[in-house]
Parts: C-alpha cells; structure tokens; sequence
C-alpha cells in the first residue's frame, strides 16, 4: 500500500478553501477516539478546546493577547522564508526588541509623554533587526549557515536578558529578585477596551504589519524581488536582483517584527522586563507561518488558530482535567493534520492499495 | 463531511448545557508552574493538594493547571480560575506574584495565596517555607562528614531564596568546622538532570567530597553514588537514586498547609495580607531519614533538628562574617527576617563571586 | 593525573547524545530532507527507551526499544513530508511538539522510579590502565556504538555505492530520478535511520547519562545536534569534533566556575554557543568548499513525475 501523488496543473481553489476544514474534521474525530480511550468524554473535550475559549468577551481578549505576538513575528518569518533564508532565531530577534525597547522606561524613568511609547516600539524594533542582522552578515559576507547562527543566537540572547533582570536592569526595591521596575502608564502599551478584557494594542500592530507586508509581497518591486529569488535563485540572479540586498531585506524585516512582538508582548502583557518574557513564541510562529502558507494574512488565521488550542488546552485541562500533555498531543495531532491536508491544493492523492499489475492480464 | 462537523457541533452545545450544571462542593485551585510530575518543586504541591484533597475529603473539590508560563499565560489561567468558582487560588511560583495580584484585584471575593513573593493585598496572603533550616543541618552534617573539608554546592538562578540556602548550608558546617569552604556552580536551570549531573562531576573532580542542589532532579544524587561521595537529596527523599550516597533529604511538605488554609476558607476564618513563613516545627519541611553515617553525626543531626523545633536555636545566630570578612551578625545576634528574604550577599567562606 | 581523564570522561558523555542524533540527522539531510524534529523523536526514545528498560529489567532490551521508538516515531515524519510531500520545517517543528507531549503521557507513571544504568565496559587488565584505562577501554556501550556509527556513516556516505546514491539524491532529487533511483524509497530509510540514531540518543539521556525520566530531559539537546551537522558542513567527522568541541566548552565552563572565577554565570554558559557560530564561521569561509558539501535540495519536496 502507498500513496501516490499527481500534481495539478493549478494549485485547486476548492482546496484551498477546504482543506483546513477536512483537517479540522479529521482532527476532531482523532482528538475524540484519543479522548475516548483516556476514559474522557469526547464531545466535552472537543468543546473546551475548540468552543468554550470563544464564549466569553474576556476570553476572546485573551485570545488576542496570545495570537498577537505569534502573528507579529509569522508575518515577518513569512517573509524571510519565501526569499529562502532561514531565520530560526525568531525568539532571541524578539528578546532583543524587549530588552532594547525596555530601556526607555528603566533607564529614563522620568521620561513619560506621548513620545515614550513610539520611541520604545521603534527600539524595539531596532533590537530586533539588529540581532536579526548578525546572521545575514554572517551569512552575506564569510557564507555562514544562518540556520545555526540564528539558533545559537536565540540562547545567547536568553542568557543575556537573563544576566539583565537578574543584575544591572533590575528593580532596587525589588527585594533583591529578578525583574525590572514595572513601567509606568506612559510607557505601557494600552488595552484597547479596559473594561472588557486585556487585550491590548499589540493585536493592532500585528493586523496592520500583516497587511503592510502583503501589500509589500504583492505589489512592490521588493517583494517581486523576494519572491523571484526565493523561487529561483538563478533567475534572480539573472535579473538582476542582489542576493546579499535580499537576505538583508529578510532578515531586517523578520528581526524588526519579532522585535516588535518582543517589545509589545514586554509594555502591552508584562508591563516590566522580566527574565524570561516568552514561552517561546520565535518557535511555534514558525508554524504558524508555514500554517499560514507563508502569506502574512494567512499567519492572521494561522495565529488565531494556535492561540486557540493553548486556551482550549488551559480549559480541557480545568474543567476536565485532561493533563496538559494530552492537550499538547492534541495541538501536535492538529498540526499533522493541517499540514498533511495542505497537499490536496498541489496535489490528487490516490492510495494505491496494490502494486498496479505490470501488464494487463487475462482479465476482462 | 460538513454534515459531520454539523452533527458535532450541535451535540458540542447539548453537553455545554449540561457540563454547566455547578456542583456546590468548595473549590480549592492551584497553579503550577512545572509538570506534575516533574520529581521536584511543583510535584511536591501536587502532594500537597492531593493530602489536602484525601484530608477534607467530599467537601472540597482541588482542582490545578500545570505548566503555566510565567507572565501573560499565568494572568489568564488565575483569572480563568477565579472566573469558574474557585473559593480559593493558590500561585506556587515566584513568578506569579505580578499576575496574582493584578487579578486579586478585580475578584476581591475570591481568596488568593501566593508561594514564595513578598507583596500582599486584603485577599492575598503569601506563605513560604523556611528551607534554610534544612539547609542548616545538612550543612553541619557536610562538616563533620567532609574529609576535604570542601563541599560543592549546585545552584540554579542567583535569587534570595537560592542564596540564603547556600549562607544557611555553610554555616551550619562552618558551626562544626570552622574552616570548611563551598564550591559553587550556577546551572541556570531548575532542571536539566545531564547538566546538574555534569555540574556534579566537575565539582567532584576540583576536590569536594559532598554535594547538595537547589535545582530539581537527581542526577547529582547518581553522579554521587556513582563516585562513592555523599549527597543530600532535594525536595523528595532521592534514596532510590543514592541508596549509599544519600545522607538524608530536605523534603516539601506542603500538604499540612493546604488542608488548614482551605479549612479556613471554608469556616470563614481565613485571613488576607498575611506573610506566612513557617518552618520545621510546622511540618512544611522535614527530614528525611539520617542515613549512612556515623551515629554521632546522626545524633547531633537529630539534636540539631530538635533545637531548631523547639526554638532554641535559630540557624542564622551570630557571630557570622560576610563574604568579605566584614561582620553580619555580631555574636548572639540574630538576622531578621527581611534581610534573609532579600539577601544578596555571601557569609565568610564561599569560593564564588555572587551574581549581582 | 586522573583528573584529566575523569574530565575528558565527563566531555565524552556530554557529547556521545549530541554526536549519535547528529549522526543520524546528517543522513537524513544527505538526502535531502530537513527534518527538526530530532528534539522531539529524542525524547521518545529517552522515555521509550527508560519505559522498557523498567519493564523488562533489561536496559539492552531498553535501548533497543528506543531505537525502534525513534524510528517509528520518525516514520510519522516521513508519511507527511515524503508521501504527502508537505512542508518539512513546519512538520518537524509539530513533531517536536508532539514528541514532548507524548513522552510525558507515556512517562507519566515512571517519574521517580530509580533507573538502571547500561552498564560501563570492564575488561580486567586494560580497563585499570592508568591515565587511559577508562577512556579507551572503560566507558558505556552506547559511547562505542558512537563511535561505530561516525566511522560506518562515513565510509558508507563516501565509499559505497548506495552512500553515492543517497548523496546524489540529495544534490539533484530530479536528476537522481531521471537515473531510475527509487528517491523516496531511499529518503525514507535514512529518516527512519536518522529517526532509530535520535531514539538511541534518547536511550544514552535515560540510560547512561542520567538514569532517571524527567519530563523534556533533552532540554535542547536535540536542537545542538541539529545546528551541528551545519556546523559540520555535513561530514561525519566534522559532527564528531563538533560534539567533542561543543561537550569540552560545556564541562568547561562548569569547572571555570568551580574555581570561582567570578565572572557571570550566564556569559559562561552563553560561552559554547559563541564558540560554535565562530568556529563556523572560521571555517566556513571558503564558499566554495561549503558549497561542495552542502546538499543542494535540501528541504525541498520531491514529487515523482508519472
């Protein structure tokens, strides 16, 4: 038994429409033969993981909260893939922007007008560009492997804001533990309705910057160029395009926005510098970009959706008691499905039960 | 297909209805932030709600959520608690403090403890264990134990908690042996058993004879027993890992602390703004059996744990001198308790540079 | 003196998980598949490997069941991104995930239980040696599996025609084809190799290094053997050296702060991942060279023609 794939002509609509909805079917069946067989009512579970996070307003605020920076940081990622330049640093390009971004506040504690939080965002998104610069000069000028040089970068950058909040950025008065003084109103990204829930503007950032870059990727000559270069290097090369331009372009553009997540996540959910500020964002927003097909409006969806089976996990785990393991079973299981049903849009898949017969036989 | 998710969905909301029906039972819920089963800090709450829960039995329902990130995700798991009729909230991380209090805030109804801060509000009360005088006896039990007269001590975050530790531990051993030094290794982790097992290794071949850790697994306790020195197990009894190396652990014993306060909350009599910090003679610590030593040792151990109980001793009574030779305490003096929670600085006779 | 062999002991150990996953993962990207998911089929065969070992009394039997957990695991992998040729970064970063989910249900009942160590070598008259003894004739079995495999995964890669074949299919999977090569029959069997290599890395955490389950033991180790068959530039020699290198910064660091040094923690543990992207970049500064053994459709789906 094998599978066989035929590829389309063109990429099917119908497909691509569908096929996140025959993953969801297919997982929901899964999840619930999984759940059966862990003694659990099915039909409870699948309700608390897909339903019971969206039922409340501050839920749903919540859910802004958690897709925010994973949509922020896919979009640029989207970006720096589809140019074929592997940035999987994403996580220390966002520490970088918090901590950068959070020097405002520590350092000029008295410094609170309108200008403090543009002047943060902007660092932070320098910091993040920054540290996503050092692998496409690696990579630029003595040919370094970016995969490994953004990866070590990710646990430098860790035990750099670690030494941080544990040492010259932390608060005085903080009884001697780890974590900076908590920003003050002006330097703090502001909730959008107060009184409903937390969501903060983050949310907004990240829908504007995902639509400014699929406008970029769409109708620009930069983007023309990403997506030359990243389909065919050789045409590219031909036409022109500077290779080294680009991987600067990728990695400026995906460091500034993970930076820009890092300092949102840092002023807008945190409101201080801690010393730890992500459960590691930079790594599940890269499959919430390739979930999203490498489009930045599909990293919207693809970042919802994520953030989703976090709070549906949270909520199986309350009200049923299903451990958080299983939830992140649950969450892989989805994945697979997702990206597995993804190849109907390129693809007819056949099972072929039987090697076909070499010739035709006596038959009919 | 559709036709399936349909049918799915409308059963979803038949069962939401009915899911909803509330018990009247109390609810007790507490926050994590490891596993359940991670074999040290959060494991050892998980005891504890699960004494509490078989002590109070039908009246109560626990209910806990683990592996909740600090910052933002523990904001919303203890407002999700709060939301679905938790009686009563325990965070058991540091790093909750900010979260536990900014939703403290908005439900003055509901009763929050807080593991380990230091801030409180009318419904949030902190409550914490005195690990250091454990610390202190394994210490002079290192003293007497020690040929090198050097022990190697394995260190996770440079914070108050972790430092007091490592003031307690030695200076129980400088009470028996005046010239005993300490070896320190920061791992930067709570858990990571191959790089506490090579920390392990590493001060074992500079010259100490005994290790302890402020980090959660087991693997010094192997490297121990597999080297033939002697160790002190962390938050459980780790005998199993060292049946020869092991001279006795300091095991979390939070149970006993969870059944009364959610007694209390249930009778009405609980208290908010209150800073618990209880000790040995409490039963939020103890210790394990004193196993493979000599029984002087073990008799001056027991003694010292009994002094500790009855309040005769206080572990850190001077003269005790700074890092730096200065004098901390003076001779009979004994430190508060706000200078040990905030502590960032060494006594006389680490060989390490504290982290500042 | 015998502190310098205990020491060079201690770097070995710390290095044989990350040179053994390494090993397998540098088949797998020979032939042109990107598979991340090496943390996640890691810590399978940790537990799988820890689960058998209890329940048999066997820590043989242990090993071998975390090969085969690891290769079955991988083999999840393989149906996504060979026969339904779908996203390999985004299937091996899910397959992490998931490993770390399913190893801590599988692992759950065997938190706390004291492990069984697969036994060191001991050969009586050589494994007393002084200075050497221990290094050369003393240490775990799966050490010597190590060592077994880099050497074997050389020579088969560069001096055996199905290594010809495999490294072909991973510079020019079209071309490859085109010759009547059978490329995802081939790109199959080095995922599961790269998969049972992982599982084995696994085994040598909760059998050998530690023996003891822990949820997320590897913590990250899988991600180090990755960035080292970059480092690596692919060749099996090259992981070895990287590993050792990367071990002797790592129990290095440990010791600098047991002598008190006094400088940051954190600068020293940041020390092997600064050694690492500068050593790279030092030797990876001949384009022509790297290009030479980089397989060049790396990571790129392969779809016959029909």
């Amino acid at each position: 038994m094998h599978i066989e794939l035929q590829k389309r002509p063109v990429p099917s609509r119908l497909f691509a429409v569908l096929s996140p909805f025959i993953a969801l079917g297919l997982t929901l069946i899964a999840g619930a033969i999984m759940f059966m067989a862990l003694g659990k009512n099915p039909f409870d579970a699948l309700y608390s993981f897909f339903i019971e996070p969206l039922t409340e307003v501050w839920s749903i605020h919540e859910l802004t909260v958690k897709a925010a920076p994973l949509i922020l940081i896919a979009v640029g990622l989207s970006v720096c893939y589809r140019s074929n330049n592997w940035n999987i640093g994403a996580e220390g390009q966002f520490i970088m922007g918090g901590i950068l971004g959070s020097l405002v506040p520590i350092m000029l504690p008295g410094f609170q007008t309108w200008l403090t939080l543009p002047l943060m965002l902007l660092l932070g998104m320098a910091g993040g560009a920054a540290w996503g610069a050092i692998p496409a000069f690696l990579k630029t000028r003595f040919n370094t492997n970016e995969i490994l040089t953004s990866l070590m970068l990710v646990y430098t950058a860790q035990l750099f804001l670690d030494w941080l909040a544990r040492g010259v950025l932390r608060d005085p008065n903080g009884n001697n533990f780890p974590g900076s003084v908590r920003f003050p109103a002006a330097a703090q990204l502001p909730e959008i309705m107060p009184s409903q829930g937390s969501a903060h503007y983050g949310i907004v950032l990240a829908l504007i910057a995902a639509v400014i870059v699929w406008f970029m990727l769409s109708f620009t000559l930069n983007g023309f160029q990403v997506r030359v270069l990243g389909a065919n290097p050789r045409a590219g090369r031909f036409a022109g395009f500077s290779q080294t331009r680009m991987t600067y372009l990728a990695f400026l553009i995906s460091g500034g926005l993970a930076g820009l997540a890092g300092i949102s996540e840092v002023s807008g959910a945190i409101g201080q510098l801690r010393e730890t500020i992500s459960p590691g964002y930079g790594f599940t927003a890269i499959i919430v970009a390739f979930l999203g097909r490498l489009s930045p409006l599909g990293a919207i969806a693809a970042g919802f959706m994520l953030a989703l089976t976090y709070l549906g996990g949270e909520a199986a785990q309350m009200t049923l008691g299903i451990s958080d393991k299983v939830g992140r079973v649950f969450q892989g299981l989805l994945l697979f499905f997702v990206l597995g049903c993804d190849t109907l849009i390129n693809y007819q898949v056949r099972l072929v039960l039987r090697k076909a017969a070499p010739a035709a036989g006596g038959q009919s | 297909m559709k036709k399936i998710v349909f049918a799915l969905a409308a059963t979803l909301a038949v069962t939401a209805v009915t899911s909803a029906l509330a018990e009247d039972k109390y609810k007790a819920c507490f926050i994590y932030v490891g596993s359940k089963t991670d074999g040290g800090w959060t494991q050892a709450h998980e005891v504890g709600r699960e004494y509490a829960q078989e002590k109070l039995g039908d009246k109560v329902e626990t209910v806990a959520l683990e592996n909740v990130p600090e910052g933002p995700d523990a904001e919303r798991a203890i407002e999700r608690f709060a939301r679905s009729g938790c009686g009563i909230i325990f965070t058991t991380s540091f790093g909750f403090m900010d979260p536990t209090l900014a939703v403290a805030a908005k439900f003055p109804d509901v009763k929050f403890e807080h593991a380990t801060g230091y801030k409180t509000a009318p419904n949030v009360t902190t409550y914490n264990s005195r690990f250091y005088e454990g610390r202190y006896i394994i210490g002079q039990i290192a003293g007497k134990m020690s040929k090198t007269g050097v022990a190697g001590y394995i260190a996770s975050f440079p914070i108050p908690e972790v430092v007091m530790g490592i003031n307690g531990f030695l200076t129980g051993a400088r009470s028996v042996n005046p010239d005993f030094k300490l070896k320190v290794v920061w791992v930067n982790s709570w858990f990571d058993a191959g790089k506490e097992a090579d920390a392990a290794k590493a001060l074992i071949d500079q010259g100490v004879d005994i290790i302890t850790q402020h980090t959660d697994s087991t693997g010094p306790m192997q490297v121990a027993e597999e080297r033939g020195i002697k160790a002190f197990g962390q938050a459980f009894d780790q005998i199993t890992s060292g049946p020869t190396a092991q001279l006795t652990a300091i095991e979390d014993t939070w149970g006993p602390y969870y059944e009364k306060q959610i007694q209390k909350a249930m009778d009405g009599t609980w208290k908010g703004g209150e800073s618990t910090w209880d000790g040995l003679k409490d039963g939020i610590l103890s210790m394990a059996d004193y196993t493979n030593m000599p029984d002087d040792v073990k008799a001056m151990a027991e003694k010292t744990e009994a002094a500790i109980i009855d309040g005769s001793l206080h572990p850190f009574t001077g003269p005790i001198n700074k890092q730096d030779g200065t004098v901390w305490l003076k001779d009979g003096e004994v430190s508060d308790d706000g200078t040990l929670l905030g502590m960032n600085f060494y006594v006389e006779g680490v060989d390490d540079k504290l982290p500042q | 003196m015998d502190i310098a062999q205990n020491i060079l002991l201690t770097i070995m150990t710390a290095a044989t998980p990350l040179l053994i996953a390494a090993i397998g993962e540098l088949v797998v990207e020979r032939s042109g598949v990107l598979n991340l998911g090496v943390e996640g089929m890691m810590v399978i065969g940790a537990v799988c490997g820890f689960a058998a070992t209890i329940l048999t009394g066997s820590p043989w039997i242990g090993m071998l069941a975390a090969v085969a957990a690891g290769a079955v695991f991988s083999l999840l992998f393989g149906v996504l991104t060979l026969s339904l040729a779908a996203n390999q970064v985004a299937t091996g970063l899910s397959l992490t995930l998931l490993g770390l989910g399913l190893s801590g249900m599988i692992g759950e009942s065997f938190v706390g239980t004291a492990g069984i160590k697969l036994a060191s070598v001991n050969i009586p008259g050589l494994t007393e040696i002084p200075l050497i003894g221990r290094l050369v004739f003393g240490q775990d079995p799966i050490f010597y599996i190590s060592l077994i495999l880099t050497g074997g995964v050389a020579w088969f890669l560069f001096r055996t025609r199905a290594g010809l074949t495999l490294r072909a299919i991973g510079d020019n999977h079209a071309s490859a084809h085109a010759l009547g090569i059978n490329v995802l029959k081939i790109r199959y069997l080095a995922v599961i190799f790269g998969g049972a290599c992982a599982g084995l890395a696994g085994a040598h955490l909760s059998l050998v290094y530690t023996p003891q389950w822990v949820e997320n033991m590897t913590a990250g180790r899988g991600w180090i053997a990755l960035a080292l068959v970059v480092f690596a530039s692919w060749r099996p020699w090259r992981v070895l050296g990287g590993a050792y290198l990367f071990g002797a910064v790592s129990i290095g660091q440990l010791h600098a702060q047991a002598l008190g040094f006094g400088i940051p923690s954190q600068f020293l543990s940041a020390l092997p991942y600064v050694a690492t992207i500068v050593v790279l970049v030092i030797i990876s500064r001949d384009r022509r060279l790297t290009l030479m053994n980089t397989p060049a459709s790396l990571g790129q789906p392969f779809v016959p023609d029909r």
